[in-house]
């Protein structure tokens, strides 16, 4: 039994059903991120474990009490908002304390905490002012500080940084991270953007159409994707998805890649089950940095492939270049260092890491363990 | 705090500027000149308006006529003068402008906040009333009010105001709230504050702009009625109704200095209110509550 235990719940509007038999357990000081495109169903599940809409079937349990039906005050959860929400005729101070005023808190014990999460997010200057008279990033700290005053079992976040410009946003992402390190506090964070999802989490629920497709650590989920969705979710560029199938060329399984001049292309395969596979159509996943130029290939790996094939676009990025060219049905991108000597047109070696590679079931879209 | 004052004029040459300066004042010259002669009418002797011109100012200035509409002149069969009905319209005019602008921002933080199955329906069945005219509704609230034994009482006035107001002070309250941004109640519910502690802590200290304009309206539209005043005010009949009483006499001399004293009277404290809420009408009090 976890901290916060999310048990087969679903979510029903009249008929439409927007969540289906979710399960997740979130363990004392986790950081859980639930992310997916819009209309997932993320938010929705983020305001159940609020209480801010009711859940249709299931249960959801705080410290091994179940919550469904409890008032969201009475859960001891605290909430940040997209929008952040403050209170806009109340001062910064009024704003962070109003939880423990509805609370009955007593004035001293307020303003003794207050002062406390004003000193760890730094806003002490700021408690006088109203919330009109601050910036973005200001904004956003004092939302968490109201959170953070109320020393709450579980903090809820609903993308809280996709109102920021990018820079403040990877900053505060920083620094969210950081306070998480320190305090040790339970975290369920909603968002559609991948990068603060791996950066931030300990665990990963990506979800879509109201299914959990993965949880696991954002290892698992960058490695080992369950299916075609989360692997080209997770990820930018996004993951490159061939059509092949398998040959046997000398006993080993091998992708077979054909271009759309007939050329035939081998990719051998790590994974020895894919054996089973001999004859069968697959989807073939590689991630942009596991296709390289020769000299960029990782030295560690036992099976580097070389792909020739000619370049169609390359795109440099500063950090990286991106080159792309195209492999069966589809257009490819491979992530390069920065000072690779290739150009459009040209015929290049592309070096393919096949241990990174991953292969897919056409049917059922579900990766191929190995 | 500091509202960042947009300009949002658009730049014109100063020739037609000049052009629009002098037009605007023509107009305002002419709807200011029945107040005029209102006013300098009401500070003459009566032999000066029978004798003269209307237009020119006193020979011989006097608050006299001021004096007996206020507290001297025949009303109806009484000398009682305004007085007593001024305090009539009064105590109908507060508690009715206050009960149907409270009750007009509870339902509209109800009909947007704390949606319900039907919501939309019954506001638009509320909307209706506005629609309503006052012949219609004059037999049956006459009989509701004779049930209810509130005939010919202030109460049964400020009934029948609030529930006729309360179409107008809903809709107004109803489109402020539906821009106001429901992050701020969820919050305010996960921070612990029940049903009427956020109406009273978020909503309505962030109401005051669409406060003034229902304030202004009702309190024009309840001061102003003359139908329902004259209709159900029975003893206790509003300022409307006198000055109907007084002006229409058709008994001896009409001293329509006095006439114009009670005239104004009557329009002074709609425009007071006008003069003192208009300041507040156009601050944007939700600057900030979220991103800007």
């Amino acid at each position: 039994m976890g901290f916060l235990d999310i048990r087969n719940v679903t979510k029903s509007y009249g008929s439409v059903k927007v969540l289906h038999n979710v399960d997740i357990d979130v363990q004392q000081g986790e950081f859980l991120v639930l992310v997916g495109p819009s209309g997932c169903g993320k938010s929705t599940l983020l305001n159940m474990i609020a209480g801010l809409e009711s859940i249709t079937t299931g249960e959801i349990a705080i410290k091994g009490r179940v919550v469904n039906g409890v008032h969201p005050s009475r859960r001891n959860i605290a909430m940040v908002f997209q929008s952040y929400a403050l209170y806009p005729n109340m001062t910064v101070g009024q704003n962070m304390t109003f939880g423990l005023e509805m609370h009955g808190v007593p004035k001293p014990e307020r303003a003794a905490a207050l002062a406390k999460v004003a000193k760890l997010l730094q806003i002490e200057q700021l408690l006088d002012r109203k919330p009109g008279q601050l910036s973005g990033g200001q904004r956003q700290r004092v939302a968490m500080g109201r959170a953070l005053v109320r020393d709450p079992d579980v903090f809820l976040f609903d993308e809280p940084l996709s109102n920021l410009d990018a820079k403040l946003r990877v900053d505060m992402r920083t620094e969210i991270k950081k306070l998480h390190d320190k305090l040790k506090t339970t975290i369920v964070y909603v968002t559609h953007d991948q990068i603060e999802a791996m950066t931030l989490s300990t665990r990963i629920a990506v979800m879509f159409a109201g299914e959990v497709q993965q949880l696991g650590t954002p290892k698992e989920i960058y490695d080992t994707p369950t299916n075609v969705y989360v692997a080209t979710f997770m990820g930018s560029p996004a993951m490159n998805v061939v059509a092949a199938s398998v040959d046997m060329r000398g006993e080993v399984p091998h992708a077979r890649v054909v271009n759309a001049d007939g050329a035939e292309q081998f990719l051998r395969f790590s994974q020895p089950n894919m054996a089973d596979w001999a004859g069968r159509d697959i989807l073939l996943g590689i991630r942009p940095e596991a296709i390289t130029d020769p000299e960029g290939a990782d030295r560690n790996s036992a099976n580097i492939a070389t792909l020739s094939n000619r370049v169609t676009v390359t795109e440099p990025a500063g950090a990286d270049t991106y080159v792309s060219m195209t492999l069966g049905d589809k257009d490819i991108v491979a992530r390069m260092r920065a000072d690779v000597n290739v150009g459009p047109n040209d015929v290049f070696d592309f070096a393919v890491n096949m241990e990174k590679a991953v292969a897919f079931d056409p049917k059922t879209q579900d990766r191929i363990r190995p | 705090m500091a509202v960042a004052e947009q300009d949002t004029a658009v730049r014109t040459s100063a020739v037609s500027r000049t052009l629009i300066y002098l037009i605007l004042l023509l107009f305002a010259l002419f709807y200011l000149l029945p107040f005029f002669v209102m006013l300098v009418n009401s500070l003459k002797p009566l032999s000066e308006i029978t004798g003269g011109n209307m237009m020119a100012l006193p020979q011989d200035w006097t608050i006299a006529p001021w004096l007996s509409a206020w507290s001297t002149a025949q009303i109806g069969v009484e000398p009682t003068g305004l007085r007593p009905y001024f305090l009539n319209s009064l105590m109908m005019v507060v508690p009715a402008v206050a009960i149907s602008t409270v009750l007009g921002a509870l339902n509209g933080y109800v009909l947007t906040k704390w949606r319900f199955r039907g919501d939309t329906f019954l506001f638009g069945l509320m909307l209706f009333s506005c629609f309503i005219p006052f012949q219609i509704v004059l037999i049956p609230m006459a009989r509701m009010l004779g049930i209810m034994g509130l005939a010919g009482s202030i109460p049964g006035l400020i009934l029948v105001h609030v529930v006729y107001g309360l179409g107008f002070t809903t809709l107004y309250f109803r489109n402020y709230y539906a821009a106001f941004p429901t992050e701020l109640v969820r919050a305010a519910m996960i921070d612990g504050a029940g049903f009427f502690r956020i109406f009273w802590r978020i909503m309505l200290p962030v109401s005051g702009p669409i406060a003034v304009v229902s304030v202004i309206w009702q309190f024009t539209n309840i001061w102003n009625d003359f139908l329902f005043g004259a209709s159900f005010g029975g003893q206790s009949q509003p300022m409307t109704v006198a000055l109907n009483n007084l002006v229409q006499s058709s008994t001896g001399v009409k001293e329509y200095n006095v006439h114009f004293a009670g005239a104004i009277i009557a329009a002074l404290p709609t425009l007071l209110v006008y003069v003192v809420a208009g300041r507040f009408f156009v601050r944007g009090l939700m600057a900030g509550s979220v991103k800007g």
